[in-house]
């Protein structure tokens, strides 16, 4: 098991060292980073300066040790339009990200799930041909539109939830949170809804096919000689079966639900990092790019572990496997 | 002589081929669907009632003007106009060929390029494979969206720019599947028998590895081909993809969407209506073609 | 004589597929009378495990039991609602699968999987249902079994696992247990000891067995009473003695000429010529006619009716060997 965690740390850090090496030549090698920061009008003496300035006159390897120093300090660099700390205008911002993505990931297994274990065991049902057609369509459904179309129908045509924007936020056991009261959930039931699409279908097909495979299995069969109830059948021995794919699944697409939050925070004007992320695309601030890449990159190392330890704890197989090791 | 044997049986599969496909009655729509789409952006001069390029022809006294509405041309805007006073119906068919050019030429060279690296990383294997196969899981464990945007970020707008973010972004999927059917053929008895008859790598590699290897990128280009169109969209959208004067669905979609609060849905609802119909088209042809073309999932 | 605990009667369960009906048991009647074992016997494909799942009311879409009787003490149970059929599956009836790597579920502790068992028929607390859970497995020779019930299946072997899913069977002292082939997926020497046990238990506790199987030396030690199967007939039914030393019908001498110990040593075996027929298009005659040695003109023209002989047995077949025939 030890060799097991091991192996996936180093990994981990494979991935986080050849990144920080491409962040670092892409936005260095790829363009001259002082023309983004100076104004347009400067003079050579001032565009100098500024290279001077921020050490871009010394040679690359310099500046690549010194980035490869400094972030290891946790130092991203400043942001040219706010000033402040970039890590820190990041790291402020992540929690409404996580609480969006965490919301969304919510919907997609309470949506997702029971449709898909409904499809998994009717499949002839019209019901499941429906939810399987609408499946196919949430994966074809670009997010950008779909988010369009929510604020057009739920909040310009009924007016049932407001389209932009977070409720009112407290710190609940250390973690910044707007899900304390009614107007939180009915800002983030939009942003969340449309963020999740893509993952109930996902979640739909996954249990769909587990439960289909599950139901052919000698130990359905062995349970219903048992004399056991469908909804105990249904509910444990083929919940917890197709549990497994799907929380491996689900955990690995934790990382995707944080990246394509930039789309949805753009839209819903959802004030976390990927809404941040996209001004500092739009207005050139490269050290806030660099910090949320960074973050990022990060986050889905982080989930994978996590993922893969979640994994084995709930498929006893893996567990004591290992454990036996 | 070899070649004389083969041909009728390779009809023979194809014919069968098309059968299997036109069995299913969703995907012929889908190719129906994505056949009409394709034939109206090519043609979309000869069709649209106006030139949305054509400044001379946009009247700002027609903006904003609901689904229906008669332009001071004289012509019926059936699907209304957007904010400078385009005809949204023109804009659409002119921005089906923006999208579909982005999506189909970035697919194409990013077909290219990946058929080539996973074929090399199958074919000589050892480092030369480890080494690529590498960066393939590397690219593919970071989501599209985000891998683009930094890639904009860092590359700036434009036509080309978009094209080779895409390209980066699909290139690994051709190469990893690429890599695992031709792992299967190497080992196949024919390929060690063109091998001792002196055949060169390359020759063995493109003409006895890669036709065996075509169905399921085939299978994939349809995903990813949709999966870049979307995503040139999103791009746009969010306002770091195409710029305004490539209007293509995601800029159009775009442009409407600071008037959908004031009700006007229209100018982002009909070019999103016509990007998800090609999205939806292509992904009905494509389920049908990993049916058919990959027997193994067959029920 | 007292009223047995199974009677099948005309039972016939079709599957109706793409290609045409499949008549996977086709008219077979039997009867299992209390503390008795039968055996069913026959090639893969003969119906004995769609029989075995027949009478469990386990059959699935596409198959149905189209018609016939199954009485259990008397009690109809064909045409009972599912959940009417539920409260008497593990509880009056029931089965033992073929696989034992496939018949617990992997991800379930085996306490949750017996416990549950007990659950789904008695109102009892769940200290209870544990105790009873360690007393069924201490019966079928698990050591510790209070231990080994907090396991995982995947920590047993094929064997143990096997004997889990018996004491499972046996936690509500059912009537009449299906055995489906339990031991074919075990090792000989464990496959014995499995059967001596189940002997044991099934003497013990009175309960009724139907043991399917295509090996017949494993009834022959085993079962009271064979019924031969082949395309979803019963060919030969009658006591163990009488089917195994005097066979009437060509199929059972034919299986009976093929196990190896019957044969002389050294010389080749015996084989029945052909192979078995598509259940799907089986012939207007008798199933085993394009096989048999001694086929008539009458056995193309139409199938044969069981008999019934003063001994006891009853055998489909117009031409039976005779005793004079057979020595």
């Amino acid at each position: 098991m030890l060799a097991f965690i091991i192996r996936r740390f180093a990994q981990a850090l494979f991935v986080v060292v050849a990144m920080v090496v491409i962040v670092f030549f892409g936005t260095n090698v790829v363009g001259d980073p002082v023309w983004m920061m100076v104004p347009g009008d400067a003079t050579q003496e001032q565009v100098e300066e500024v290279r001077r300035a921020f050490g871009f006159d010394q040679p690359v390897y310099v500046q690549f040790f010194r980035f490869l120093a400094d972030i290891a300090q946790g130092d991203f660099g400043r942001s040219y339009v706010h000033g402040g700390s970039a890590i820190r205008l990041i790291l402020d911002r992540m929690p409404a990200t996580l609480e969006l993505a965490v919301v969304a990931l919510i919907f997609a297994v309470i949506i997702g799930l029971p449709l898909g274990l409904f499809a998994g065991l009717k499949p002839d049902h019209p019901a499941s041909r429906a939810i399987m057609a609408g499946s196919i369509l949430g994966f074809s459904l670009p997010t950008f539109w779909v988010g369009l179309m929510l604020i057009m129908f739920f909040a310009v045509m009924l007016g049932w939830l407001p389209a932009t924007g977070r409720g009112p936020v407290t710190t609940f056991l250390g973690i910044e949170t707007s899900l304390h009261t009614l107007k939180g959930w009915q800002h983030i039931a939009l942003p969340a809804l449309n963020l999740a699409l893509l993952k109930i279908s996902l979640v739909i097909r996954l249990a769909r096919s587990g439960t289909r495979e599950a139901s052919l299995q000698d130990y359905v069969k062995f349970a219903r000689a048992k004399g056991l109830s469908p909804r105990r059948i249904v509910g444990v021995h083929i919940l917890k079966n197709i549990m497994i794919p799907i929380v491996t699944v689900l955990g690995l697409e934790f990382g995707s639900l944080v990246a394509f939050s930039v789309v949805t925070e753009t839209i819903f004007a959802w004030p976390g990092m990927g809404k941040l992320l996209l001004e500092s695309i739009q207005r050139l601030d490269r050290p806030l790019v660099v910090a949320y890449v960074m973050v990022v990159v990060l986050l889905f190392v982080t989930i994978n572990l996590i993922v893969d330890i979640l994994y084995s704890a709930l498929d006893p197989r893996v567990r004591l496997a290992g454990k036996s090791e | 002589m070899s070649d004389v044997v083969a041909t009728p049986r390779a009809k023979g599969e194809f014919a069968r081929f098309v059968d299997r496909f036109l069995e299913d009655r969703v995907a012929v729509f889908g190719l129906g669907l994505i056949t009409l789409i394709v034939l109206l952006a090519v043609f979309a001069p000869l069709i649209a009632p106006q030139n949305p390029y054509d400044l001379a022809k946009v009247d700002i006294m027609d903006s904003r003007q609901p689904p229906g509405s008669k332009s001071m041309d004289g012509f019926t805007m059936w699907l209304g106009s957007d904010g400078v006073g385009r005809d949204l119906w023109s804009g659409i068919l002119y921005g089906l060929r923006i999208s579909l050019m982005v999506g189909l030429l970035s697919g194409l060279i990013a077909a290219t390029i990946g058929l080539c690296i996973g074929l090399i990383a199958a074919y000589f294997g050892g480092r030369i494979e480890n080494v690529i196969m590498r960066i393939v899981d590397l690219q593919l464990s970071l989501p599209s969206v985000l891998v683009a945007l930094i890639l904009v970020a860092l590359l700036g707008k434009g036509v080309d720019k978009i094209i080779i973010a895409l390209i980066v972004v699909q290139w690994a999927y051709y190469a990893r599947t690429v890599r695992g059917s031709a792992l299967v053929e190497r080992r196949k008895e024919y390929v060690e028998a063109a091998r001792s008859l002196g055949l060169s790598h390359t020759r063995t590699m493109l003409k006895h590895i890669l036709p065996n290897c075509l169905a399921p990128v085939i299978v994939i280009a349809t995903v990813q081909t949709a999966h870049a169109i979307s995503l040139e969209a999103t791009l746009s959208f969010l306002g770091v993809g195409l710029p305004q004067t490539e209007p293509s669905l995601g800029v159009l979609i775009s442009n409407g969407f600071q008037y959908m609060l004031s009700g006007k849905y229209w100018i982002s609802f009909f070019p999103g209506v016509a990007l998800l119909l090609t999205i939806v088209g292509i992904n009905l042809v494509g389920d049908r073609l990993r049916d058919v073309l990959n027997p193994r999932l067959e029920k | 004589m007292t009223q047995p605990v199974l009677e099948v009667e005309n039972l016939a369960t079709h599957f109706f597929t793409r290609d045409g009906v499949v008549k996977a048991v086709d008219g077979v009647s039997f009867k299992v009378g209390a503390g008795e074992v039968l055996g069913i016997v026959g090639e893969s494909g003969s119906g004995k495990s769609v029989t075995g799942f027949s009478i469990m009311g386990l059959i699935d879409p596409p198959g149905r039991v189209v018609s016939g009787s199954i009485r259990l003490a008397g009690e109809e149970i064909v045409a009972r609602d599912d959940e009417a059929m539920r409260k008497v599956r593990g509880k009056h009836l029931a089965m033992i699968f073929q696989d034992p790597m496939m018949t617990l579920n992997p991800v379930l502790r085996i306490d949750t999987q017996m416990i549950e068992a007990v659950l789904a028929h008695d109102k009892v607390s769940e200290q209870a249902a544990r105790e009873r859970c360690i007393e069924a497995l201490s019966m079928v020779g698990i050591p510790s079994p209070a231990e080994r019930l907090v396991a995982y299946p995947h920590q047993f072997s094929g064997g143990m696992r096997q004997r889990v899913a018996i004491a499972t069977a046996l936690l509500h002292r059912p009537k009449l247990i299906i055995a489906d082939e339990p031991t074919t997926a075990l090792d000989v020497t464990i496959q014995s000891q499995i059967l001596a046990e189940v002997q044991k238990l099934c003497a013990e506790t009175g309960t009724a067995m139907v043991w399917i199987t295509h090996d017949l030396s494993v009834v022959a030690g085993l079962a009271d009473r064979i019924a031969v199967m082949y395309a979803g007939r019963i060919v030969e039914e009658g006591n163990v003695s009488q089917v195994l030393d005097v066979p009437r019908h060509p199929y059972t001498r034919g299986l009976i000429g093929s196990v190896p110990s019957a044969n002389p040593l050294g010389a080749r075996l015996k084989q029945i010529p052909g192979s078995t027929p598509s259940l799907g298009r089986l012939p207007k005659g008798c199933s085993f006619e394009p096989r048999c040695a001694s086929a008539s003109e009458a056995c193309r023209a139409a199938k044969p009716d069981a008999t019934d002989y003063p001994d006891g047995s009853r055998v489909a077949c117009f031409n039976p060997y005779s005793l004079a025939r057979a020595s």
